[in-house]
């Protein structure tokens, strides 16, 4: 059967689809990670997008429930130059994803670089453009969008009960590899809902805010229990959890033109002089202030990749330190931090 | 933070030498990569290598240029008169790296005060010493095969089979192999211990059958580390990974598999020390299990880094220059992007595939089966957007011979235990073919579905029963037709303004050139023997020369080794295989000014006639002057016409014409097929029995009989020519008479035989056939000198295999010049030197595999074998020859034992030979025949029996194995019968390294040679040719530009 991608800006591509049946509207965006595309669908942050692979062999492996990020895919549609079969098409169509194979995935990137992540429409089967164009248009933006509330998990569960240190993982759509990487660390490790009050979370050791999707402008209630929670406990931020993190110790956030999607993003920490190959996927960054220098930059394009807070007992990377996909160069960062709990 | 290190001015580089199997172009392509980084950061720079094909060695590559032997005595006289104050030996292979070592322990560095960098000398050690590289894996929680270090053939007890055995220190596991009975093993062992320079190897456990990685690494001085390339092999473990199909980024892992392998690799360039530069480690992998073995790694740069460094656009060479220096990754910026460093790793939105190119059909008789023993000439890579499309451009890109045997020779032609995920991308090519019945069938969604699978015009038409031109135009008829993708290193993440290009199917075109302004130079393709680096270094100078002329240069070619290849050789660079369809297709993108066919070898003359007739214009020498010299007929009747002497000759049609044409002409006589390189398939034949055999090992058709003219002077010219004048570039003598092919002849220029007479009627007969066959450009004439007068053996309108010796010993930038002739300047205005006498001789050896390839005959004859040449220059023959052998690994003897065995018509001439021997203190040894014929002159000679006679003592192959013999000098007899006495005692002089001799006339050079060779202190090529900086033909710079050849002199017009 074939298929489109139709962008805001009236841009088609064209492809068969090889997923479930149907439409998806979202964000468009792209990943230049070449291994991983499991763990990138269903990694929550990609909830609301429509992922592109740069990588043109998507599914020569097949797929395995271990290397999932979540319980469900969150891309709702993901588009590639050559899908594989029948494993991971079979496992897309499945669970709903609807799939495009064939486009001119290195076009859209382009596309997408040139003029910025925009909304868009993956069709699976016939259907008129312009009616599609049209419900893409009556989207409301990524910017924005607080979309945590549908990733989060509504009730805590305990992912590892045994541990040197006690630790909270607020839930605004973690992947599973930051708590596999938590409890490789010694933590013992439960997971919170989003909305988890400061005073319950003050009672752990350590806290730390996960990634998720979405603009971290509007959790305003979130932030709000990071301000009253900083000093209490100490705090690891990753990704959004970073965003919210600065968010409440009085920064600002704003989005990227394309985002910083990718398992091989050069990062440096700027009081060790080392890089780190890292794993990344965020849309919106931390702006840089004069007070608050940042502790590792995107070798990229400058922006701020770390935050230290040493007075609040508060750290944040807005890189991916738990990899999934990609290179392992941050994993101590989650070692050593649970080890200072202890 | 790690600045560039202000402590040091100057830094040597060592090259790998010449070409052999296992160290190709690859080391050129990363020495000229890093002498232009360290150049442009203002440090002096020294070079050493004895190849004279390669661009590192041109003089204006480097500040001082060395074309000096590769060995211990050859590189410390240049450190000690250079003085450098560091080292760098990372970016020559395992050559330079062995040759650090040696000097590190002759104590030579410490005593000139040279500093070693980009791999200190225990980094060196522990990454190939075995059971240091052992340790160092074992101590990061790692495994290597389990194994045991064997220095004696008497320690194998207890050793499990099947095992594999790895000698130490040697080139692409040389001397190695997998063995599966006791037997087998003791055998390899042997084998191995004479091969490793420290008469050690490993017997490890086979890990035979399991899927092979390798990653590309690069590590700075802040111990950060990226990979730059992960490769997986098609072939699984077992076969050398320089043999195997290879694939770039891996395709079967899973992240978290591939992660493992990084945090592994990681690990272990840490552990091993690798403070600073490149990297290439091997992982074997089971495929099931997980279970992970770390097979090597190599402290430097290597095949698989200029692999991954044409994969990915990521110049690893540069990089590894830089950083020995003292910069760190992140302050180097990514050339391709230019806004982002260096310290990431690519990613790739494109698959690259790499085939082996196999000469098995040059060594008749060696075993063809794959091991740990690399046996490929040469490899070619194709870039598609599908693995499908890859692997299908790679494999074409192979330009087999017809009917040439090799592993992969088609589809179903598959390694067992191939992958399943790459046996069904195998299958779904096969499927689209078999789906094919008739090109009326196809339209445009077939076509577009067909092309993106990769496969071509030629290969939809054969399986369609039509020719490419009619599947081309059907094609085209629906406006299918491919695009151009840019090669960025970041899948398009940041933009790139990077020139480096491949072909697709079904997506939109990536910034189109501006029409019009370009040349287009097609390359030579995968190395081959007949083909190599050579004609690489012509087009890589017709690249700079384009440029300097105004014209944008546009590179065509798919060997990844090269220089060519590089994104910075020219001005758009389009990786595609070089065939018709391909070709035409990236002219029609350009629209050139022309194209030049004359520098890329045998391959663009292929395409002449396909482009002229697509309206490409070409520019210099037509394609009427290629088929004019090549259509022996024509040629024929044209030297007749212009009362030019050649050896009497015929065509038959038949084995019995054949015959009867021979009869006629007289025995012995030269059979061969006509376009052919490297003499493939051609023998001299003495009776018709032969000639039937030679007529029907040519399968393609009309088949060549020449007269042979026994024992005459062969004579190569490198001349130009505008179409009206012609210039004399050089004149170069070989060694060995007529016969023997002229790649793998040594060759000596200035000519030391020729008279003034000889050398005026030379000059004649060139300045003649240059205008009369239309060349604009290059010409390339072979003549033979008998009895004093002149034949011409063939005429080549293109760039030939000495164009690079010949322009650095005569310091004439042949190809320069040969570019400015085809752009249409006159021979009169390119101001080429004058006359003048040269005052050094140089000579240009080869270099043979024969030790590759156990069960063929290591004889020369009118086959060209050589993969590789070196030069050596000095101010008499005999020293330049006695170096020349020096760098060619066959050390000549100056004392000690000389068994000499000739053939009857030999006998004459070997007298004074054996004589000169005697008179250098020689003991002769000699077989019955030809003791006989020394004793009845006088000279003292024990005879020896040859192994078919029987009698006490020793044969003279046992003799010969047990390395009791000094020299060898064998003639063979008419034909060379693999299991022929002289057969045994060359084979027998090549495992034991003995330097074996097999024409008189290289004898009676090598002979004079150790007679008269004297101590001569290094001169660099600069002060040789007393130009400084580049050689290139600036007018005016003509005075002083260099020493012209033999008579050279005005441009000459047409008689």
């Amino acid at each position: 059967m074939s298929g489109f991608l139709a962008l805001e800006d009236g841009t088609v591509f064209r492809g068969d689809s090889v997923g479930a049946e149907g439409f998806a509207l979202g964000e468009a965006v792209f990943a230049t990670a070449m291994t991983g595309y499991q763990e990138l669908v269903t990694d929550p942050s990609y909830e609301e997008q429509l992922l592109c692979f740069t990588s043109p062999m998507v599914g020569n492996y097949g797929v395995a429930a271990g290397r999932a990020e979540s319980r469900r895919p969150h891309a709702k549609a993901v588009l590639m130059r050559e899908a594989r079969g029948p494993a991971w098409t079979d496992w897309l169509h499945t669970h709903g994803v609807v799939a495009l194979t064939g486009l001119d995935t290195r076009s859209l990137v382009i596309h997408l670089r040139e003029r910025g992540s925009m909304r868009a429409i993956a069709v699976s089967g016939g259907s008129s453009v312009d009616e599609a164009l049209e419900a893409v248009r009556a989207q409301p933006p990524m910017s924005g969008r607080a979309l945590v509330a549908q990733v989060s998990t509504p009730e805590p569960w305990v992912f590892a009960a045994e541990g040197r240190a006690r630790v909270a993982v607020v839930d605004y759509g973690c992947k599973r590899s930051i708590l596999r990487r938590l409890a490789a660390g010694g933590a013992a490790v439960t997971v919170v809902p989003h909305d988890t009050a400061a005073d319950e979370l003050a009672a752990y050791d350590g806290v730390v805010c996960s990634n998720g999707p979405g603009d971290p402008e509007p959790l305003r209630d979130e932030v709000a229990i990071l301000r009253e929670l900083l000093g209490r406990v100490p705090i690891l931020g990753i990704c959004l959890g970073h965003q919210l993190l600065a968010l409440a110790t009085g920064l600002q956030t704003y989005k990227l033109p394309f985002g910083h999607r990718g398992a091989n993003h050069p990062v440096l920490d700027r009081r060790s002089g080392r890089v780190l190959v890292t794993s990344q996927n965020h849309g919106f960054a931390v702006a840089p202030s004069d007070e608050r220098e940042a502790t590792a930059v995107s070798l990229y394009d400058g922006t701020v990749e770390a935050l230290d807070f040493p007075e609040l007992r508060a750290s944040s990377a807005q890189f991916h330190p738990e990899a999934g996909p990609g290179p392992h160069d941050g994993w101590p960062l989650i070692s050593e931090w649970v080890e200072s709990l202890a | 933070m790690s600045p560039r290190r202000s402590d040091l001015e100057s830094i040597c580089l060592i090259g790998s030498g010449p070409i052999v199997i296992g160290q190709a172009c690859e080391f050129d392509y990363a020495g000229c990569q890093a002498l232009k980084v360290l150049r442009e950061d203002g440090f002096r720079t020294i070079v050493v290598n004895s190849n004279p094909a390669t661009i590192m060695t041109d003089p204006g590559f480097a500040d001082r240029t060395y074309l000096e032997p590769l060995d211990l005595a050859g590189v410390a006289s240049v450190l000690a008169r250079e003085r450098p104050d560091a080292l760098l030996p990372t970016l020559g292979g395992q050559t330079a790296l062995n040759l650090a070592r040696e000097l590190v322990g002759a104590g030579i560095l410490e005593e000139l005060g040279v500093e070693l960098i980009g791999a200190p000398i225990e980094v060196i050690e522990a990454a190939e010493d075995r059971e240091r590289f052992r340790a160092a894996v074992q101590g990061v929680g790692l495994d290597v095969p389990s194994s045991r270090i064997v220095t004696s053939a008497a320690d194998l007890e207890g050793i499990s089979l099947p095992a594999v055995v790895r000698p130490a220190f040697t080139l692409g596991g040389h001397g190695g192999g997998f063995v599966s009975t006791a037997t087998e093993l003791r055998r390899q062992v042997e084998i191995g211990l004479r091969e490793s320079p420290i008469s050690q190897v490993l017997v490890e456990e086979s890990v035979r059958g399991w899927d092979e990685f390798e990653l590309e690494l690069m590590r700075d001085g802040a111990d950060n580390v990226v990979v730059v390339c992960s490769i997986e092999n098609l072939d699984p473990m077992g076969v050398h990974t320089g043999d195997s199909v290879t694939v770039a980024p891996q395709q079967t892992l899973a992240d978290e598999a591939y992660q493992e392998l990084r945090d592994a690799a990681c690990a272990v360039i840490r552990a091993v020390g690798v403070e600073t530069g490149g990297s290439n480690i091997q992982f074997a992998r089971q495929r099931d299990t997980g279970e992970l073995r770390v097979i090597e790694l190599n402290p430097r740069v290597s095949r698989s880094s200029a692999l991954a460094s044409k994969a990915t656009g990521y110049p690893i060479a540069k990089v590894a220059a830089k950083l020995a220096v003292g910069y760190s990754l992140d302050e180097i910026p990514n050339d391709l992007t230019g806004t982002t460093p260096a310290s990431f790793e690519p990613a790739l939105d494109y698959v690259v595939c790499k085939f082996p190119r196999f000469a098995f059909e040059k060594f008749p008789g060696a075993d063809r089966t794959l091991g740990t023993q690399m046996k490929s000439v040469g490899e070619a890579m194709g870039i598609g957007r599908t693995f499908a499309e890859a692997f299908c451009k790679a494999m074409r890109s192979r330009e087999l011979d017809p009917g040439a045997p090799t592993p992969w020779s088609d589809l179903a032609d598959r390694p067992e235990g191939l992958h399943p995920f790459f046996a069904g991308e195998l299958d779904r090519i096969a499927d689209a073919l078999a789906g094919l019945a008739s090109l009326e069938d196809l339209v445009a969604d077939d076509w577009l579905r067909l092309k993106r699978i990769g496969l071509s015009d030629a290969g939809i038409a054969a399986a369609c029963d039509a020719d490419e031109e009619e599947a081309r135009r059907a094609r085209r008829a629906f406006g299918v037709s491919p695009v151009y993708r840019r090669v960025d290193s970041c899948a398009g993440e940041v933009e790139a303004a990077s020139t480096y290009f491949y072909s697709t199917w079904g997506e939109a075109d990536e910034a189109s050139p501006a029409q019009g302004r370009s040349v287009v130079i097609l390359g030579s393709g995968p190395n081959r023997i007949g083909q190599g680096i050579e004609f690489d270094y012509c087009c890589v100078h017709a690249a700079r020369s384009f440029r300097a002329l105004g014209y944008e240069a546009v590179m065509l070619n798919c060997n990844p080794e090269t220089v060519s290849t590089d994104y910075d050789t020219s001005d758009r660079l389009y990786f595609e295989p070089l065939g018709v369809e391909e070709v035409l297709a990236v002219c029609e993108r350009e629209r050139p000014v022309g194209a030049v066919i004359q520098f890329g070898g045998q391959t663009p003359l292929k395409l002449a006639q396909d482009l002229e007739r697509a309206g490409v214009r070409i520019m210099g020498t037509p394609f009427a002057a290629i088929d004019l010299a090549e259509d022996r007929r024509r040629f024929g009747e044209l030297l007749a016409s212009l009362g030019i002497r050649c050896p009497d000759w015929g065509i038959g049609a038949s084995g019995t014409e054949a015959c009867a044409i021979a009869d006629g002409i007289g025995y012995p006589v030269l059979v061969r097929p006509s376009y052919v390189l490297g003499g493939r398939a051609m023998r001299v034949c003495y009776r018709p029995s032969q000639v039937l055999e030679a007529f029907h090992a040519n399968v393609s058709g009309p088949t060549l009989v020449d007269r042979f003219l026994e024992g005459a002077v062969e004579l190569d010219v490198d001349a130009l020519c505008d179409g009206r004048d012609t210039y004399i570039g050089a004149v170069m003598q070989h060694v060995e008479e007529a016969g023997v092919h002229s790649g793998d002849s040594t060759c000596v220029l200035p000519a030391p035989g020729l008279t003034p007479g000889v050398s005026r009627d030379l000059e004649e007969i060139v300045c003649r056939l240059g205008p009369a066959l239309g060349v604009v450009g290059l010409l390339n004439v072979q003549l033979a000198l008998a009895d004093g007068e002149l034949h011409v053996l063939e005429a080549n309108p293109r760039a030939s295999r000495t164009v690079p010796f010949a322009s650095k010993a005569t310091g004439v930038n042949l190809v320069a010049a040969a570019c400015r002739l085809a752009a249409g300047e006159p021979l009169a205005a390119l101001g080429l030197p004058s006359e003048r006498a040269p005052a050094r001789v140089s000579v240009k050896a080869a270099v043979l595999p024969f030790a590759r390839f156990p069960g063929s005959d290591p004889v020369l004859g009118p086959e060209m074998r050589s993969t590789g040449e070196v030069m050596a220059s000095a101010s008499d023959l005999p020293t330049a020859f006695a170096k020349a052998e020096r760098a060619a690994g066959r050390p000549l003897p100056t004392a000690g034992t000389a068994f000499l065995s000739v053939r009857d018509a030999d006998k004459a001439a070997l007298v004074p030979v054996a004589a000169a021997l005697a008179g250098l203190g020689f003991r002769l040894l000699a077989t019955a025949g030809t003791a006989r014929t020394l004793a009845a002159v006088g000279l003292e000679v024990e005879p020896v029996r040859k192994l078919a006679e029987a009698g006490p003592g020793a044969s003279i192959v046992d003799l010969v194995r047990r390395g009791r013999c000094d020299l060898v000098v064998n003639t063979p007899f008419g034909g060379s019968g693999p299991r022929s006495d002289g057969y045994r005692i060359r084979e027998a002089a090549l495992g034991a390294r003995i330097p074996c001799i097999t024409t008189v006339a290289g004898a009676a050079a090598a002979v004079h040679a150790i007679g008269n060779a004297r101590s001569e202190a290094a001169l660099s090529l600069q002060e040789e040719i007393g130009a400084a900086g580049d050689f290139r033909l600036a007018a005016g710079e003509s005075g002083g530009a260099g020493l012209p050849a033999v008579r050279s002199g005005r441009p000459r017009r047409r008689a």
